[in-house]
């Protein structure tokens, strides 16, 4: 059953789930932000609608910088802010931003130790009809390996609200992932954001313990759910903070229940599946599943259709879980 | 603030200043065995212009709020940097022995968290100047007077990210930003003209909407004086090319693109220095 503990949003499973995207609660965070603390400025590269900094612009036309379409010039200009006291954010699709200005965030921001919020849209193949140009597949990947960074994964648009605000606290670089289309709410405003990974779904004596990232811990809950009805019990965990990784929490789930699920809208290769699956060979190997984009790029279509084609949705995660357990079985 | 007016017997300690950089660049260079010494040579004169004359701000407190901010976008050249900062009195001239050594606060390539006095991290070509619009637009921000210098490498115009940035500063005036380009015509694969001209520059940077200036930057009087001017812009980001020999002072070295990214061994190090001895007599006399 869902944790009665952590608050989370009780119409959850019901057909009209109350839907918003994870860019919105970016946004409305920003606005926020903008009252709250006079050194917040904010940086788009010809996307402020789409990744919701326009509402910001529109209060604090002072502290917004229009780039033009350039994301290397982007960067490297809030690196410049950010040691000089302000706390830009910059905002625009991921596969842009980590993606083409990598290294410029690497040697200005990162390296550089400047205190800039990378945010970073249309992530995974949720981004859907605009194809796999702008669906961002391996930014958790390529900013995770970095020293000096915090990278948080937000599961709904009141946690990428609840990230956003938190990562200006942070003194220092963070990468924010966000998507594109509407996903369902799953917690709520008491739900706590930590850094520590939270048990979603309980259970006693698990057989498999699921942690997911992002929107897809609602497909991880859905599966979780469908399983209890066949008398399978799991866990689910939320990882919404992929750097610095709550290793603890991750070993003592994982000793529990003694199958590992991972599950992302991302390649599985650096991303959670990976963090999951290097804390576990280190402390306490365990067999595992990995539920994301297997070594593909994805396609245009909708985001269902995508998930569902790419092994994805909840039937995948209960398939995982079935294999994992007749493994034992074996 | 105006740049204070150049005397005779500070433009003669300003070259016996750079001629003694120079020195202890061949030696520094010598004591690392790899390193850049063509771009630092050539640029003696400009960052010895800068740290005692140009630049406002204070060694024993490097990270002063109101300071001027120097930014080095080409960060090769940061042995030049590195001698002019210990002779201002920013660390000791003993340390200059650690560059690109294990445990050294003097890195290859400047790393901003590892030595006060060093605004940025740098290297990777073409992110210089952005860096150094962020830091101009937080003075505007804040209403801060300092100015800010940038240097960067006629190379590195190759970079896309160097025209975004020109072309950001054009659209935002910034008038507390002044460019330095090293014009020094040579980058690691040969003369910049037969790899990827860059001419006509000036007329490049006009079209950014940027006011242009050029100068000898082997010239420390004209460059101190040109620099001024640039500074009194005050509706454009200005630039001023500073046309420089690569290797200046060092005969063998000078405008020979194979000197770009080594530096001398025993042999030539004493040849240099020689040399260098020799040039500083001449600056005595001629100011006599």
């Amino acid at each position: 059953m869902l944790n009665p503990d952590l608050h989370l949003n009780q119409k959850l499973f019901d057909k009209d789930v109350e839907q918003k995207a994870t860019r919105d609660g970016f946004g409305e965070a920003l606005v926020e932000l903008g009252e709250s603390n006079p050194n917040v400025v904010v940086l788009t590269a010809d996307l402020s609608e789409s990744t919701r900094t326009d509402g910001f612009e529109a209060k604090f036309p002072q502290r917004f910088f229009e780039v033009g379409v350039a994301e290397q010039n982007m960067a490297a200009i809030a690196a410049g802010l950010g040691l000089s006291g302000k706390i830009p954010f910059i905002s625009s699709y991921a596969t842009f931003s980590p993606g083409k200005n990598w290294e410029t965030i690497r040697t200005t921001i990162i390296y550089g130790n400047s205190n800039v919020k990378i945010a970073g849209h249309h992530s995974g193949i949720m981004t859907g009809p605009d194809g796999a140009t702008h669906q961002a597949t391996e930014d958790i990947a390529i900013t995770r390996a970095w020293p000096n960074i915090s990278v948080f994964v937000p599961c709904d648009a009141i946690e990428a609200k609840k990230a956003t605000l938190k990562s200006a606290e942070i003194r220092g670089p963070v990468y924010l992932r966000f998507t594109r289309d509407k996903t369902p709410i799953i917690t709520t405003k008491d739900t706590p954001f930590s850094k520590e990974v939270e048990v979603y779904w309980i259970n006693e004596a698990p057989k498999t313990v699921i942690f997911a990232t992002g929107y897809m811990l609602y497909y991880a809950l859905l599966a979780a759910k469908n399983l209890e009805e066949k008398g399978i019990k799991v866990q689910v965990a939320n990882v919404s903070t992929i750097k610095p990784i709550d290793s603890k929490t991750i070993i003592k789930l994982a000793k529990e229940a003694g199958k590992v699920v991972t599950v992302e809208d991302h390649q599985v290769a650096g991303g959670l599946g990976g963090t999951i699956a290097e804390v576990l060979a280190k402390h306490y190997p365990t067999p595992m599943e990995f539920i994301g984009l297997q070594d593909t790029f994805a396609e245009s279509g909708a985001p269902f259709e995508l998930i569902k084609k790419y092994g994805m949705d909840e039937v995948a995660i209960e398939q995982a879980v079935t294999r994992l357990i007749g493994n034992q079985n074996e | 603030m105006d740049i204070p007016a150049l005397t005779d017997e500070k433009l003669k300690e300003l070259e016996l200043k750079a001629n003694q950089a120079r020195e202890l660049l061949i030696k520094m260079l010598l004591e690392a065995g790899s390193g850049h010494s063509a771009g630092p040579l050539g640029m003696a004169d400009i960052f010895t212009a800068l740290y005692f004359h140009v630049l406002n701000h204070n060694p024993k407190n490097p990270d002063w709020d109101d300071r001027d901010r120097l930014v080095l976008s080409n960060g090769h050249i940061c042995p030049i940097r590195y001698v002019t900062m210990a002779q201002s009195g920013y660390f000791p001239i003993e340390e200059l022995k650690t560059l690109r050594k294990i445990d050294s606060r003097l890195q290859g390539h400047p790393h901003r968290d590892s030595l006060p006095g060093l605004e940025t991290t740098s290297g990777p070509l073409g992110e210089g100047i952005s860096q150094a619009i962020g830091i101009s637009l937080a003075a505007k921000l804040d209403n801060k007077k300092y100015h800010t210098y940038v240097i960067a490498s006629d190379g590195e115009h190759q970079e896309g990210n160097t025209w975004e940035a020109l072309m950001f500063a054009g659209k935002h005036k910034l008038n507390n930003l002044t460019l330095i380009l090293d014009r020094n015509n040579i980058q690691i694969d040969g003369f910049t003209e037969n790899i990827m001209p860059l001419e006509p520059l000036k007329e490049k940077y006009t079209s950014f909407n940027w006011e242009v200036f050029e100068a000898d930057g082997n010239n420390i009087s004209e460059f101190i004086n040109v620099l001024g001017l640039a500074k009194k812009i005050f509706e454009k980001p200005s630039v001023v090319i500073a046309h420089t020999i690569p290797g200046k002072g060092v005969t063998f070295m000078e405008k020979d693109f194979h000197w770009h990214g080594k530096p001398p061994n025993q042999e030539e190090a004493k040849k240099a220095l020689k040399e260098l001895r020799t040039l500083q007599g001449r600056i005595i006399s001629e100011h006599q």
